[in-house]
């Protein structure tokens, strides 16, 4: 049984909802954050694997484009994060709910 | 053959990754998780012949990114055990039919003609060098390129920025004066 | 010359807005001989312009002034004819002497000027409304005299009851106003103008004679409330509240024969609707018998004089309802004279009495008081319908005019003299009362002759009263023919001219000789009859009559205003505005606890979002 493309796009699919049930299920910012990573991740196993299939190196390069996007926000998010714990000290969400209506 | 044991292994060593992630109660743990799929990622690209974006996922994402993470995870010591109750009615069971609903449309959806459906129109000898990726980047994704070039910029600078919080509010004098005004 | 017509107009409101923002300043009585200036200036310049029509050699004209709504043929254009310029004439004529009356009475009065500007204002919206030869600037007219009448009934509006009857004037005549107001709507509906010109002349082809009888009962209306006729006469009595010049120029002279004006303006549309004409007899004559019954009991001067006025108003309704319109007309003019000579004189008795009104606090004032006791001889024998004053010519005509239509009209003429005999009791009653017998004086009250810018008007006044009756004889139709032009397409009533007309003009000075010879013979004693209990309450309250509509009208009335004011505005209206306020805060008050602040949440609806969104673009898409 060979490895179609099919295979890759199930997996990546499988691990973008896990990381999407992760941002909505846990609690601490960090992992929220992590869980994000995957789901991007899982989108460039996506592009890759149809740059594959379809013969395009475009793919490989919209790989590259989201690494570096994902890379500028992490870079960002774990700043505001340092700095909502250096006021709160707490990186639980569930306590920033000052917004409430 | 040999593709697909190699395939179907690190499929199992993500998955397990993943699920690590999600389940760990200390922080430290989901990144430790969080490594191992990026490796098992970078493993795939390997093998769908994207030997550039393997090496960049091993050197931005599991060694940058990641490292990153943990840094922080030290700095602001949340390496705490995390509590499991969870507050929000509701919050487990919809997430759960979310992400279920999630894979199925995305499963249904890429198993109809808009992705596999196509026939191959590009070159069938296409291969993931650097030779080839810098090709295409450089050449018709130039601008692309410098967009992320500022983007990167602005991030640091941002950084930067956000490191003037403290815990008293903003702080903007330089550490510098402070110390002289004391003194 | 007669281009500049306005100008007669343009004198007294000139002077009004002159005296309105320097009267003060100009103090007295420089203000009151600027005023008068203007009047006598309005008189002086239409006499020459009278002249013409009495020899006949003149004809009707209109001059425009400015055109306002051309449209509906409603133009600032004035109507220079016979019977405007009766109007005009005795406006300025007895106007200019009131005017000059008041500048001795009104002195010391510490809104000096403001009077007078009031009075220059009056002068010049009487002059708007018999000039006018369109009916919406008539009602502009009708609406000013109406407003100067208000202003002046309440000149001291610090007197509670001053103030109070200045606002009952003016609410009673909007119920008049409301007639004529929507007379002229079915006017302008029924021909497209409300010109008179083109509506006198279109009348007889364009009107049905339901359309006719409506719009002139509309019109009878409006006169109702001006002219003082049943049921809107309630007004008059209380205005007597006003300063004694104006209750003899507004209530007497001028302001309330608007309304017989009117209607003798307006034949052509009576002369469609006999009905109506019927209409207007039957109340002119029952408002001047109740009148006269009322007048009888009270007690204090004016208001004899107020209710008198009513009365002799009922006789001119009277004429012009039998269509005899000289005859209204006449006794319009001579009216003014003796009535305004009453109200000054008895204006003069006021001032030397040091304002006391009620005759039972008079007496013996006739050596007090020559000239104004001698003048008000004449005015009591004029309006008692003695020859040959005038009163006697223009009354005598009426009741002739009156009997002339047979038939119902017996009735009419019936009610009609004995309402002069009745006149004739209680005008002797007055004169008794107040010029002969001991004195009843206050103590401190030294009565003297009132000054000779005073006495003067009341002697003018006394001549024209004397004599102001031949202009009208039998014998030489004087103003019937000075009138003719403007009544050429009506049919008048004429007095018969045979033995009835002798029989009736004997039986007309006994009836007043009676009517004297009773009044003197109850009055000229030591003993004055007490006039209490029964009729004389009654008639002193007048019959009540206020009180009735207080109950009937204004009560209810006030109820609803107050149910509108404090349940339906307060609940209702406001429950309406804040119910929807309420409402709206309510409904986000409930879809607060959507914004529950958790990052998560927020999350998880984004989520469902994309995945609704990708399903339908997934199925757009023909994925499925």
């Amino acid at each position: 049984m060979t490895v179609t493309v099919a295979w890759y796009m199930t997996l990546a699919a499988g691990l973008f909802s896990m990381g999407a049930a992760g941002v909505l299920l846990r609690r601490n910012a960090l992992v929220m954050f992590m869980s994000v990573e995957l789901m991007l991740n899982s989108v460039n196993l996506t592009f890759v694997a149809a740059a594959r299939e379809l013969g395009l190196v475009e793919g490989q390069v919209a790989a590259l484009f989201v690494m570096v996007v994902a890379a500028a926000e992490v870079t960002i998010g774990l700043a505001i994060l340092v700095a909502v714990f250096r006021r709160r000290a707490t990186a639980n969400v569930d306590e920033l709910s000052a917004l409430k209506g | 053959m040999v593709e697909t044991v190699v395939f179907v292994v690190f499929a199992i060593a993500a998955v397990v990754g993943a699920v690590a992630m999600l389940a760990a109660r200390n922080p430290v743990f989901s990144a430790m998780g969080l490594l191992l799929t990026m490796f098992s990622m970078a493993v795939f690209y390997l093998l769908l012949d994207a030997q550039f974006v393997a090496a960049v996922q091993v050197i931005i994402y599991a060694g940058a990114v990641m490292t990153l993470f943990l840094f922080v995870i030290m700095l602001i010591g949340v390496d705490r055990r995390e509590d499991l109750g969870e507050q929000i009615p509701f919050q487990r069971p919809v997430t759960f039919v979310l992400a279920a609903g999630l894979f199925a449309v995305i499963v249904a959806a890429g198993s109809s003609a808009w992705v596999t459906g196509s026939a191959a129109f590009g070159d069938p000898n296409m291969n993931g060098t650097i030779e080839s990726v810098g090709r295409e980047l450089f050449g018709g994704w130039m601008i692309p390129f410098l967009a992320t070039v500022f983007l990167l910029t602005i991030a640091a600078v941002g950084t930067v920025a956000l490191a003037q919080f403290g815990p008293g509010g903003l702080r903007l004098a330089p550490r510098g004066e402070d110390e002289e005004s004391e003194a | 010359m007669i281009d500049s017509l306005w100008l007669v107009i343009a004198f007294p409101l000139a002077g009004a807005a002159l005296l309105v923002f320097f009267g003060k300043r100009i103090g007295e009585p420089a203000s009151g001989w600027i005023a008068s200036a203007a009047i006598i200036a309005s008189f002086v310049f239409a006499v020459p312009l009278v002249i013409p029509f009495v020899s006949g050699t003149a004809h009707p004209e209109t001059v425009l002034v400015y055109r306002w709504i051309p449209v509906i043929g409603a133009n600032v254009s004035l109507l220079w004819d016979p019977l405007s310029a009766l109007m005009v004439m005795v406006v300025t004529g007895v106007g200019s002497l009131i005017h000059l009356y008041s500048i001795g009475y009104m002195h010391g009065d510490e809104r000096y000027g403001r009077f007078f500007a009031y009075l220059n204002l009056f002068a010049a919206s009487m002059l708007i409304l018999v000039l006018a030869d369109n009916f919406a600037l008539m009602f502009v007219g009708w609406e000013l005299v109406g407003l100067s009448s208000y202003l002046l009934i309440s000149f001291w509006f610090t007197k509670p009851s001053a103030a109070a009857a200045g606002k009952k004037a003016f609410v009673v005549n909007r119920i008049g106003d409301w007639g004529f107001l929507v007379a002229v709507m079915l006017i302008f509906a029924a021909f497209g103008t409300v010109d008179f010109g083109v509506v006198f002349a279109e009348a007889p082809v364009v009107l049905t004679t339901a359309m006719a009888t409506a719009i002139t009962l509309l019109l009878f209306v409006g006169a109702a409330g001006k002219s003082a006729q049943i049921p809107l006469y309630v007004w008059l009595p209380d205005a007597m509240e006003g300063p004694t010049p104006v209750s003899a120029l507004i209530h007497a002279a001028t302001m309330v024969t608007a309304g017989v004006y009117m209607i003798a303006r307006t034949a052509a549309l009576f002369e469609l609707a006999p009905a109506s004409s019927g209409v207007v007899a039957t109340v002119g004559a029952l408002t001047a018998l109740l009148a006269a019954t009322i007048a009888i009991g009270q007690r204090d001067i004016k208001r004899v004089l107020a209710y008198s006025t009513i009365s002799q108003l009922g006789y001119m309704v009277l004429a012009v309802g039998v269509t005899a319109y000289t005859a209204g007309m006449f006794h319009l003019m001579t009216h003014a004279f003796f009535k305004a000579l009453l109200f000054l004189g008895a204006g003069s008795v006021i001032h030397a009495m040091a304002n006391e009104q009620n005759m039972d606090k008079m007496g013996g004032l006739r050596r007090a008081m020559p000239w104004t006791f001698g003048t008000m001889v004449v005015a009591w024998l004029a309006i008692s319908g003695v020859f040959p004053f005038s009163g006697f010519w223009s009354k005598d005509e009426i009741l002739a005019s009156t009997f002339a239509q047979g038939g119902f009209y017996y009735l009419l003429f019936a009610i009609g003299l004995l309402t002069a005999v009745l006149t004739a009791f209680y005008m002797t009653r007055l004169m008794v009362l107040t010029f002969w017998g001991a004195p009843r004086w206050d103590d401190g009250v030294q009565p003297s002759e009132s000054p000779g810018i005073m006495v003067v008007p009341l002697v003018v006044l006394a001549v024209l009263s004397a004599v102001g009756g031949f202009i009208n004889t039998p014998w030489r139709l004087g103003l019937e023919s000075f009138l003719e032009p403007s009544f050429e397409a009506v049919t008048q009533a004429h007095p018969s001219s045979d033995l009835t007309a002798w029989v009736l003009v004997f039986g007309s000075v006994t009836i007043a000789i009676i009517g004297i010879a009773w009044g003197w013979a109850r009055y000229r004693r030591d003993e004055l009859p007490a006039e209490t209990g029964g009729y004389w309450d009654a008639a002193l309250a007048g019959y009540h009559v206020d009180d009735a509509y207080g109950r009937l009208i204004v009560a209810p009335g006030l109820a609803v205003a107050s149910w509108s004011a404090r349940i339906f505005d307060l609940r209702v209206v406001d429950g309406l505005v804040n119910g929807l306020g309420i409402a709206v805060r309510s409904f986000a008050t409930s879809l607060r606890p959507v914004q529950s602040g958790y990052v998560r949440s927020y999350g998880l609806g984004i989520a469902f979002g994309a995945l609704g969104l990708i399903v339908y673009l997934l199925i757009a898409g023909g994925a499925f």
